[in-house]
Parts: structure tokens; sequence; C-alpha cells
């Protein structure tokens, strides 16, 4: 037997996230708290990891998110259902991960080199700024978009799941992150 | 049935869970990455239990801390990396010495020294086995999902305290900072085991006694009986001896208290390996690839099977060759250079070709890599 390469597909019970910027962009917390949100939104099986370097700030950082109705096996992603790219090198560097059609959230106000036209764009950092005074919740602003635009997990589930991690004192920051990001992802939502 | 609760947990904090859930009062250690959470976990939770959790110096102070409590009588804990359980080496034989049941987590990152802090590897699967010097005999055990890090936790310290022996527990870095969410266990959905307790006055009581299943029964200190421990070849009474027959019953005894009751400690997860002509044989988080390898590979109509032990020592060759019996090839896939292939080697049939799929640059082995390997041996 020979050409097995040729056969193979990547399980379709996988739905496969990943969430990428630098480091100090939040992305590592950002895929805890969508596992928390899924976790509260049904029975669904969850694996989440990451890879990181030993700084603290800088750098590329990462966070795979698998989710299934089935048992999870491989715990990394394979083929992304879905990209976050906060930067440039993140969209670079991840991109050719992606599956054909998968859904790319870009955040345009730091992203200026996009290989496709298929992609939702939404400039979190700016948002975050102009709107609420910090860019520090420019995550949880993502985390509201992949919310409105895939349907994985529900508003509530989000905000209840972010307001238990994040600090006291940052309440309506946070929800008013989360409402922008749903809000600008579903003026661009296609069918 | 009420709803159990559920938890977003990481591989170690799950590792806390079980070593709670199975009666651990007493944690010594000395954080290192990426083990980190589980003395973080430890310190935040035993002091609300009534436990106790101490950060020692270093490692060597760390587990000897552990040894001392167990000896009072406290089920003792300590989570480390590679550096740290390379220093725990020479205490680990003390313990294996002295019968004492300790539960260590080593939480691989990739060596030798301090080698790569942040990253995976499974380079110390050896050492676990044969880490001290001296004739002994080691229970290593590795979970590859945070579920299974609490359950298998729960295990070392049941065998820990079955056995009177020190167990480790092999994650990896992937394993230990992965998340997953999990069910917690309520009272009675699992097994714990105590050790046995001696019965004897305290006057006729001998600590090293020969028994049926050459466990002895074990006091705590305080508790009226009185013996000795030393480190030293020792007689029934806990006194160094250089007598032959008092050493050969010692070591004897060390040896086959875990040799004649293997069969209470393996375990392994065994699928689709009777018509398959390739099979992955893993373990930890490696697993997780290959049997996602294995369903991606049946879907397109090759015939593979997966082998996963969950118990890497005592190695269980007899399952090992049944397992294999029908197949032509198998493939040993594991993130060092070459450790439990050559275990495989030993029994495999000499029909059946070995092939190995290795990765040591800190990275862990994908399911592409071994669906690569597959393509050129099938």
């Amino acid at each position: 037997m020979s050409k097995l390469l040729d056969k193979i597909e990547i399980p379709k019970d996988r739905f496969e996230i990943r969430l990428s910027g630098s480091g100090g962009q939040g992305m590592i917390f950002g895929s805890v708290v969508l596992c928390e949100a899924i976790g509260q939104s049904g029975n669904k099986s969850v694996v989440q990891s990451q890879s990181y370097g030993p700084e603290a700030r800088g750098g590329a950082s990462k966070a795979d998110v698998v989710i299934s109705d089935n048992e999870i096996y491989y715990p990394k992603a394979m083929k992304l259902d879905l990209l976050l790219a906060m930067t440039q090198e993140s969209l670079d560097k991840y991109y050719g991960d992606l599956k054909d059609h998968g859904v790319l959230i870009i955040d345009t106000s730091l992203v200026t080199e996009i290989p496709t036209e298929e992609f939702y764009g939404i400039e979190f950092t700016r948002l975050a700024r102009n709107e609420i005074g910090s860019i520090v919740v420019s995550n949880v602003m993502a985390l509201g978009a992949i919310c409105a635009l895939t349907g994985l997990f529900t508003k509530e589930a989000l905000t209840e799941a972010v307001l238990a991690r994040a600090p006291r004192g940052t309440e309506e920051r946070n929800t008013k992150a989360i409402e922008i990001g749903y809000a600008e992802a579903l003026k661009i939502k296609k069918d | 049935m009420a709803n159990k609760k559920k938890k977003l947990l990481q591989g170690n904090g799950a590792c806390v869970e079980g070593a709670i859930y199975a009666g651990m009062t007493f944690y010594a250690g000395y954080p290192i990455t990426p083990s980190t959470e589980i003395a973080e976990g430890c310190a935040k939770i035993l002091p609300k239990l009534g436990g106790r959790f101490i950060q020692m110096e270093d490692e060597i102070a760390s587990i000897a801390a552990i040894i001392g409590a167990s000896i009072t009588g406290h089920k003792a804990f300590t989570g480390t990396s590679g550096p740290g359980y390379s220093l725990m080496s020479e205490s680990l034989g003390y313990a294996y010495m002295t019968e004492t049941p300790i539960v260590v987590v080593n939480v691989q990152r990739g060596g030798p020294s301090t080698g790569l802090p942040t990253k995976v590897g499974q380079a110390d699967t050896m050492q676990a086995r044969w880490g001290t010097h001296g004739d002994y005999n080691a229970i290593a055990i590795a979970p590859s999902t945070v579920g299974e890090c609490l359950t298998e936790t729960i295990r070392a310290f049941n065998l820990a305290e079955r056995f009177r022996t020190p167990v480790t527990v092999l994650l990896d870095e992937v394993m230990g900072h992965m998340r997953e969410i999990i069910e917690l266990p309520e009272k009675g959905d699992h097994e714990v085991f105590d050790r046995v307790k001696p019965t004897a006055k305290p006057e006729d009581f001998e600590a090293f006694e020969m028994t049926d299943n050459l466990v002895s029964p074990m006091p705590s200190y305080g508790e009226g009986y009185r013996y000795n421990v030393t480190g030293l070849t020792h007689d029934v009474h806990g006194f160094s001896t250089n007598r032959t027959d008092e050493t050969i019953m010692k070591l004897d005894k060390l040896y086959n208290k875990i040799e004649h009751f293997k069969d209470e400690i393996f375990k392994s997860r065994v699928e689709l390996v009777d018509d398959a002509d390739v099979i992955f044989i893993s373990y930890g988080t490696v697993s997780r690839a290959a049997l996602q390898a294995m369903q991606i590979a049946r879907k397109a109509g090759a015939k593979v099977g997966s082998i996963q032990l969950y118990t890497i020592w005592p190695f269980d060759y007899e399952m090992i060759k049944r397992a294999t019996k029908n197949c032509k090839k198998v493939i040993v896939a594991e993130m060092n250079m070459g450790q439990i292939c050559h275990e495989v080697q030993k029994v495999l049939d000499p029909s059946i070709k070995l092939e190995t799929v290795q990765r040591y640059d800190g990275e862990i082995i994908t399911p592409m890599e071994l669906l690569e390997k597959l393509e050129e041996v099938l």
C-alpha cells in the first residue's frame, strides 16, 4: 500500500482555534477564558495548549484551543478552522496553517499586509484605545468578535468567564470590550 | 444523579487534585519550570486542609523532607522537573531502601542539565527506572490527558502505599501546562489505598518482617513501635548488616515485592491491534498523536493499531509480545533519542521490524510526522 498521505483527511469533528499575537497581548488569557465560555455553553470536549518562551513580554505568543463533541486525541491544532492574528508577525507565521475558507480575524489597526481578501478585519487595538481608553482589553474585544462570528458560545457565558478571571475594578471595561467586539463583528458577518 | 463539578484545569493542577483526593497531607518542594503549578496548587490548598506545604532550599532537602513526613504517617508528595529529579536521585535510593512510600511528579523538559526549561521532552524515562545506584525495582507511570493526571496521581499514591515504595509520575511540559475541562471526582468514585499498619504488639514488632506479599506493615513514628531507619543494608529490625543471607533477603524483597505482583501495576491502552499491519507504541503526550494518526490512517484504509503505556515501569514485556504478534512492523514514538524502543526490541519477534519516530528538539511529535513514517514503512 502506498500513497497513504494522498488519502488522509483531518477529522471533521474537530474545531481548531488559534489566538496569536505578541507576548503581553493576552492571547493565553484569552484562550483560557474561551475554554471556560465553551465549557459553560455545553458538553463539548475542549483542550487548550500554549507555546511560550522564557520572556514575559514581546516575542511571539500563541494559544491553541481544540473543540469537539468526541474524545480529543491530538491536543494541538493540525489545520486551523479559525485564526486570530493580532500582529503582522503572527499572521505571517500562522496564515499557512489556516484551512481553505477558514475564519480569519485580523486586528487591522496593527496588521497591514494581508495575503487574502477572505477575512474579517476589526481595529481591536484602536477601538480599545479610543472607545475604552485601554489597549489591554483588545484581546477580550476579539473574543466578543469570535463569539458573534462562530456562535460557539454565548455572549453571556463569555462575559461571565471574563469577569471571573479579570482583576477587580476592570468589570466595566471588559464588559464594554465584549459588547464592542460583538457588535463590530455582527456588522461585517457574512452568512 | 446530580451533575458532577466540572473544572478547567492544567495537567499540573490535576495532579494536585489527584494527590488531595488520595489523602496527601504533606508537600515539600522547590519550584521549577514546567512543574511550578504543582507547588503553587499545594501551597494554596494544603494549609486550608490542615496539611503542610514547605518550600525547601533545594530538591535534595525536598525529598528528604517528604521521606521523613511519610515515615511519620503522612502521604507525602513533591513535584519537579529533570534537574530537580537528578538532585533527588540519591534520596530516591534511600526511599527504595527504607521502603518509604512517596510520590514524585517529574514534569519533563528538554535535557540534559538545565536544558530547555520551557520545552517538552521525555528523556527521563530510563532515569525513572535506573536513576539511583544499586539493584532495586521501580514504579513509574505516565498519564496523557488532564483527567488522567488526576486519576493516575491517585493511582501513584495507591501503588506507593500498597508496595511501600517511591512512585514516579512522568509528565512532560505539554501535559503539565495543557488545560482541559474535567469532571472532579466525588468521594467513593476512586479507590484510595492506605498503608497496612502493624497488628503485632510493639515488643514483638519486626519493621521489615517477611510477609506473604513481601510488604511489611508500616507504623507511623510516634505510635509506639520502635525501629531503625537506615540506607545501609539492614535486617528485619532495620539494623545494618553485612550478613550475606540477610543481604540477599533484603534485596530479593525489594525486587520481588514488585516483580511478583506486577499484574497489579500494569496498565495500558491497546487499540485495534488484532488486524494491524503496523502498531504505534508510545506513552504520555505522544500517545495522543499516535491515537490521532491511527484514527486518520484507519479512515484512509490503512491497518494501524496503537499501544499506549500508562505503566512504564515495571515494563510489560508480555503484553507487548502478545499485542504485536500479528503485525509486521511497530513504530515506537518518543520525545527522546530512543529509550523505550530498546525495551520493545527485547521482546519483539525477530520477524517484526522496529521503526522509530524520535524528537528531541523541544517540540511535540505531531500526527503528521507519524503518518509520514507510516507512509514510508507500509
